[in-house]
């Protein structure tokens, strides 16, 4: 184990960024915190998790894959990918360490996406454990430990220091170049800080959240079940769930002609907008009802059908806290799975 | 076959020949920029082809793997890409990539079998590929029939290519029809499933099925009707892509991917996923 004292926490952060770019939660004006570029004077963000999961480092928003020249009947594609520049996002939660597990397993699976590749390759995650779990965390239903977050580096935060050990050999090569601010000691306190969170996690509201009617398989006992109807009957379709969540992956592919020349280029889409499935020839999932029965049915049957069981939900608790009807997956996963109380 | 090492970065294509099939049809031949096949395929397997600007979609390669030349595309005019090809002329470039998607078990399931291939409409598209296939390697198959039906005799696809080649092969018989009669027209009259009822086909064979989904469901029940187990039926589905690799999420039916484990789906396969396709 190695440790920081918190006074020196910005020595630390001017370390890391001598060499690559970092990135951790700031607060904004609203309350929020997000993740944005250190630099000197920069104070890093005590809130308990980011509006948006870090999933944008890798799986940006938008992204250009190439662009076109054409003259005449004659086209020419040019490649616009450019190495990244090494960084280092710091301070990631649990659950959204796990999302890049879900994430991984989409983009790096043959055929690999190499726009996905390059930045994982370029990134370094340090994780941080939660203190301070909210009433809708519900991580430890997928056995993520909020006390115990993976990454290439793990960090606790205490009152007074910054603890870290490294996992992975990215993660020991950073830890290595910031010797100077850091020093070896004991667990003791990492272990002390471990139990307390266990125990606040013994407390979360919907830590008995029972994943066992889902997984893969049970596509026909759960599809017709008849309370789609109801739980989707006030979606919005808006697509606020899809932008927060960590795990949510689906992209749509656009052209833009700029006047010079046309780029092509992805961005997040969801499977709750009307147009996702659209074709010239007809829609097969013409209502919201569908569409909100696929998103749901994707996380918890077909992504573990694939996946070896892993689920496409790492419990950040995001959309539970942003859908503006107050609609979730843990709703979802308590009428639908039959689950004790609601 | 990407020139960039990412299956999303097409490679430039050529039209070379452009033929006018029906009312609404154009078999487009493909070929690189520097005049070559643009990749190896197989049987019911697709490309993507773009025009920048305009948009990317998914289409079945029509002709067979053993063109080593170039490659064919029977193009329905219905969306933004199709009517903007329907306008391209000879020597118009365009972009290419591929092969997607699980092909027709040409090697293995089919071998041996007598094969009973069934189309309406443009869905003749991806069964050219594999009857060409199967033409080119005969000994390796059975007696193969052909059911083929249309709006009428303008709207049949490959008409010439059917009656000057696949009808005169040994061991192949095609049966035509239309759905109304017409007076240049001696041939059957009636809609797919009735015709298929009314042929009544041993249900020893393998049988293919493509066309509008109300065709496929109807034909699917006529076979049923007449013997045939849903094991011994294959179909190809047609969902919304843009990455022809599972990743995008569009055309995800249940834990599959259309682009990726489709588009050839055994009939029984089909009815283990929810039914949104």
């Amino acid at each position: 184990m190695l440790k920081c004292s918190l006074d020196n926490v910005q020595t630390l952060f001017a370390e890391i960024a001598k060499e690559a770019k970092l990135y951790l939660p700031i607060d904004n004006a609203d309350g929020t915190a997000v993740f944005g570029e250190w630099s000197r004077g920069v104070a890093w963000s005590n809130a308990l998790n980011t509006a948006k999961s870090p999933k944008d480092f890798f799986f940006p928003q938008t992204e250009d894959l190439m662009r076109f020249r054409t003259e005449g009947k004659k086209i020419e594609v040019i490649d616009v990918r450019r190495e990244s520049d090494d960084f280092v996002v710091f301070g990631v939660r649990a659950c959204d360490v796990k999302s890049f597990d879900v994430l991984d397993r989409v983009f790096l699976s043959e055929p690999c996406d190499s726009f996905y590749a390059e930045k994982r390759a370029h990134g370094i995650i340090v994780s941080l454990a939660c203190t301070r779990p909210a009433e809708t965390c519900f991580c430890g239903i997928f056995g993520i430990h909020a006390a115990e977050p993976a990454g290439d580096v793990s960090a606790w935060k205490t009152e007074d220091a910054l603890y870290l050990r490294a996992n992975t050999e990215k993660g020991t090569a950073l830890v290595a170049r910031l010797s100077s601010v850091l020093e070896e000691c004991s667990d003791d306190a990492v272990n002390a800080q471990k139990e307390s969170i266990a125990k606040i996690m013994n407390k979360l509201p919907l830590k008995d959240l029972s994943t066992e009617a889902f997984g893969g398989g049970k596509t026909q006992d759960l599809f017709h079940s008849p309370a789609w109807d109801a739980l989707s009957s006030a979606c919005l379709g808006c697509g606020t769930c899809t932008f927060v969540c960590p795990t949510c992956q689906c992209y749509d592919i656009k052209d833009f002609n700029t006047g010079n020349g046309v780029i092509r280029y992805r961005c997040w889409d969801s499977c709750m907008y009307s147009e996702f499935t659209k074709m010239a020839h007809g829609n097969n999932r013409l209502t919201q009802k569908e569409r909100f029965r696929q998103r749901f049915m994707h996380k918890l049957v077909y992504y573990p059908e694939n996946n070896d069981g892993l689920f496409g939900c790492v419990g950040c608790g995001r959309c539970l806290a942003k859908c503006p009807i107050s609609m979730n997956i843990v709703k979802v996963m308590k009428q639908i799975g039959g689950n004790k109380g609601e | 076959m990407n020139n960039m090492g990412d299956t999303l970065i097409p490679s430039v294509g050529v039209i070379t020949d452009v033929r006018i099939d029906t009312p609404d049809i154009k078999t487009f031949r493909v070929v690189t920029s520097d005049g070559k096949k643009a990749f190896d395929h197989r049987p019911g397997q697709c490309a993507m082809l773009s025009i920048p600007g305009v948009g990317e979609a998914m289409f079945s390669i029509t002709s067979s793997p053993t063109n080593t030349e170039y490659m064919e595309f029977s193009i329905k005019k219905c969306g933004c890409v199709t009517e903007w090809l329907h306008q391209a002329e000879v020597g118009q470039q365009i972009t290419i990539r591929g092969p997607y998607g699980t092909p027709f078990p040409v090697d293995d399931v089919f071998a041996g079998k007598d094969l009973l291939f069934i189309a309406g409409g443009v869905g003749l598209a991806p069964l050219r590929s594999v009857i060409n296939y199967c033409r080119h390697y005969r000994d390796r198959y059975g007696n193969i029939d052909i059911v083929y039906g249309s709006r009428s005799k303008a709207d049949l696809l490959d008409y010439r290519e059917i009656i000057e080649e696949w009808a005169n092969d040994a061991g192949v018989k095609v049966h035509l029809t239309i759905d109304n009669p017409q007076p240049d027209w001696d041939g059957h009259v009636g809609f797919v499933p009735s015709y298929v009822k009314e042929l009544g086909f041993d249900t020893d064979k393998t049988a293919v099925l493509c066309g509008p989904p109300i065709m496929i469901k109807f034909t699917l029940e006529a076979l049923v009707a007449l013997g045939f187990d849903k094991r011994q039926v294959y179909t190809t589905l047609e969902l919304r892509m843009k990455c022809g690799v599972g990743k995008c999420g569009r055309c995800n039916v249940g834990a599959k991917y259309v682009c990726k484990d489709g588009p050839v789906f055994r009939c029984d396969e089909l009815e283990e996923l929810p039914s949104e396709y």
